[in-house]
């Protein structure tokens, strides 16, 4: 079997006294659909931003696509493939949609050269498809500042598959998403994963989303892994029930 | 007549008004080179500060180090500077011709420009990590620390400071001047006009917006910060070396490295005219030079107060600036509206 797109071997991140990661690991294939939940606290964002480099990790290794980026920077990650969306929502917001995307479009190779040739010169059309992809192509031209936050958060994910990711780490996509919009934003999810061949690592709060949606959970709990496996399995687990479905 | 229309014309006027202000205001000729300057002061703050959002107190300094560069090219080229400096601009023994004086400019003027931006990336590689107002504070110091070196430096003049060459009498250096700040304005505003079209346009404006988010995509934040200083540096390093020129004198605190007035005017005006568009900073020079000079013309012994007055007027009534509140007022009128958008995407993607 092929090695894992993403391999997180034993990382452990303390702030201060507060031991956020405690010895974690996870393995997500590539093609896959991986899940991350586990109570509030628990340590999913810090996991997250350790994986893109946001932060140094006290101990462990982190390995993506047979490379180790246990001690490299977020954009040297990012421009590897591996990106991330943030829970906070976060955009461009002084600039119309479509300059939030065509200013993520991918940029790995190219040097600063690239930067210099006019703004309108590239993936126009491709900015075009994927706007109307999540929906918003009727608000093309309009301040991604004055969008609603979950206009928002369907825009940023726009901007991170024109980016052309080989990985995705989302947090929290359906946060603030209402309820219709949600089985949209699923749909849209699978299809990234299934015709664009992104990766995709999800936190996820809503169990109905994460359920349907991922092929494989891990949960954490108090910083460290509680259990992984099959959302069967996983809704089933005595200890997830314990200590975060049991909660509902 | 739409939008674009109006800019060329706007264009147009400027640069007749330009060319031909030596035949219609030849008493004020001075003053306008002095705007013209101004104008690529403003301009290049609002590089960083409002297309970028890294608002520095510090960009002064590439002023005073192209001012100085230029006239110590010019100097050395002819004469050793040390002795030059040493005779403190008394010495009739240092005479430039006509033909020495102009090909001093040619080297000092782009000399002034390179060690200027040279400054700026060894600087910026050092604070340009800094985010935010981090990066405004570190800035504060420059200039005061840069004057305090000058002034200690002997082969600059040193506290003393520095005499601009000498140009023969023969030589009609109040057009001369005129004619180098309105060329460097022009090419200021043209390479910035081309610049804000790129996609490295786009990159800054990111970088201003939200830069955890730029670096998260893979942007090389670091990279595009050091060069848009750098940018500004060249140009303003080439201005400085212009004002040096024209003020004759370069005192190491009063001129060069004056942050109190020159590096706090370079953001008022941007502020004035509109952080983070191409022609705020323009009309908001225009605006504060002239305001400044009828200040000092009939408030005279108040024009400090008078500045003061109009630069909290700005700040409390105008935070926005001139071309920012003309876009908010009349948004289709003075910001690109969809349909424009639309055509200027459409035009790329042919």
């Amino acid at each position: 079997m092929d090695k894992p797109l993403l391999d997180v071997r034993n990382i452990s991140k303390a702030f201060g006294g507060v031991i956020a990661n405690k010895n974690v690991s996870l393995k997500v294939e590539k093609g896959q659909i991986a899940g991350l939940i586990g109570p509030n606290g628990s340590g999913k964002t810090t996991m997250f931003n350790s994986i893109v480099g946001y932060h140094p990790i006290d101990a462990g290794e982190i390995w993506f696509n047979g490379r180790e980026i246990s001690r490299l920077r977020v954009g040297a990650i990012a421009r590897m493939g591996l990106l991330r969306t943030f829970q906070q929502t976060r955009i461009y917001g002084k600039m119309t949609c479509m300059e939030n995307m065509l200013i993520s479009l991918p940029d790995r190779s190219s040097g600063f050269a690239s930067l210099l040739r006019s703004r309108h010169s590239a993936g126009v059309r491709r900015a075009k498809e994927l706007l109307d992809f999540v929906g918003l192509y009727s608000k093309r031209y309009l301040y991604a500042g004055d969008l609603s936050f979950g206009q928002q958060k369907l825009l940023e994910f726009a901007m991170a598959l024109i980016n052309e990711p080989e990985m995705l780490l989302l947090d929290e996509p359906t946060a603030g998403i209402n309820p219709t919009l949600i089985n949209g934003l699923i749909d849209r999810l699978k299809r990234a994963n299934k015709e664009l061949g992104i990766t995709l690592l999800v936190i996820e709060h809503n169990m109905r989303v994460i359920m349907n949606l991922a092929d494989h959970i891990y949960c954490l709990a108090h910083g460290e892994m509680l259990a992984e496996g099959s959302p069967e399995d996983i809704r089933n687990d005595p200890r997830v029930i314990d200590a975060y479905l049991g909660a509902h | 007549m739409n939008r674009t229309t109006y800019h060329y014309l706007a264009i147009a006027v400027l640069a007749l008004l330009g060319v031909a202000a030596p035949y219609l205001f030849p008493a004020y000729l001075s003053q306008f080179s002095k705007l013209w300057l101004f104008i690529v002061l403003a301009l290049t703050w609002d590089l960083t500060g409002g297309q970028m959002g890294y608002n520095s107190f510090g960009n002064v300094v590439f002023f005073g180090v192209g001012m100085y560069a230029a006239a110590a090219v010019q100097v050395a080229l002819y004469y050793p500077l040390a002795a030059y400096t040493a005779a403190k601009g008394g010495g009739t023994e240092f005479i430039f011709n006509t033909s020495q004086f102009l090909t001093g400019l040619a080297a000092g003027l782009p000399a002034a420009g390179v060690l200027a931006a040279l400054t700026a990336v060894a600087l910026g590689l050092i604070i340009l990590g800094m985010r935010g107002h981090y990066f405004a504070i570190a800035t504060l110091g420059l200039a005061i620390a840069a004057g305090e070196l000058a002034s200690g430096w002997d082969l600059i003049g040193a506290g003393s400071g520095m005499v601009t060459p000498t140009p023969p009498d023969s030589l009609d250096t109040t057009t001369l001047f005129y004619y180098l700040s309105f060329a460097l304005a022009a090419l200021t505003f043209v390479f910035l006009a081309w610049l804000y079209s790129t996609r490295y346009g786009l990159a800054i404006n990111a970088i201003r917006d939200d830069e955890d988010k730029a670096e998260a995509m893979g942007h090389h934040t670091i990279r595009n910060k050091v060069i848009a200083w750098t940018i500004a540096a060249f140009f303003l390093g080439m201005a400085g070396g212009i004002f040096g020129n024209l003020s004759k004198f370069i005192d190491p605190i009063d001129v060069a490295f004056n942050g109190a007035e020159i590096g706090v005017w370079m953001i008022l005006m941007a502020i004035l005219g509109g952080k983070g568009t191409l022609w705020g900073p323009v009309i908001g020079a225009s605006v504060f030079y002239v305001m400044k000079e009828l200040f000092w013309t009939y408030l005279l012994g108040w024009q400090r107060v008078a500045l003061g007055l109009l630069i909290i007027l700005i700040v409390v009534f105008f935070p926005q600036g001139i071309v920012g509140w003309l876009k908010e007022r009349w948004p289709s009128r003075f910001g690109p509206t969809a349909a424009e958008m639309e055509a200027a995407d459409a035009k790329g993607e042919a």
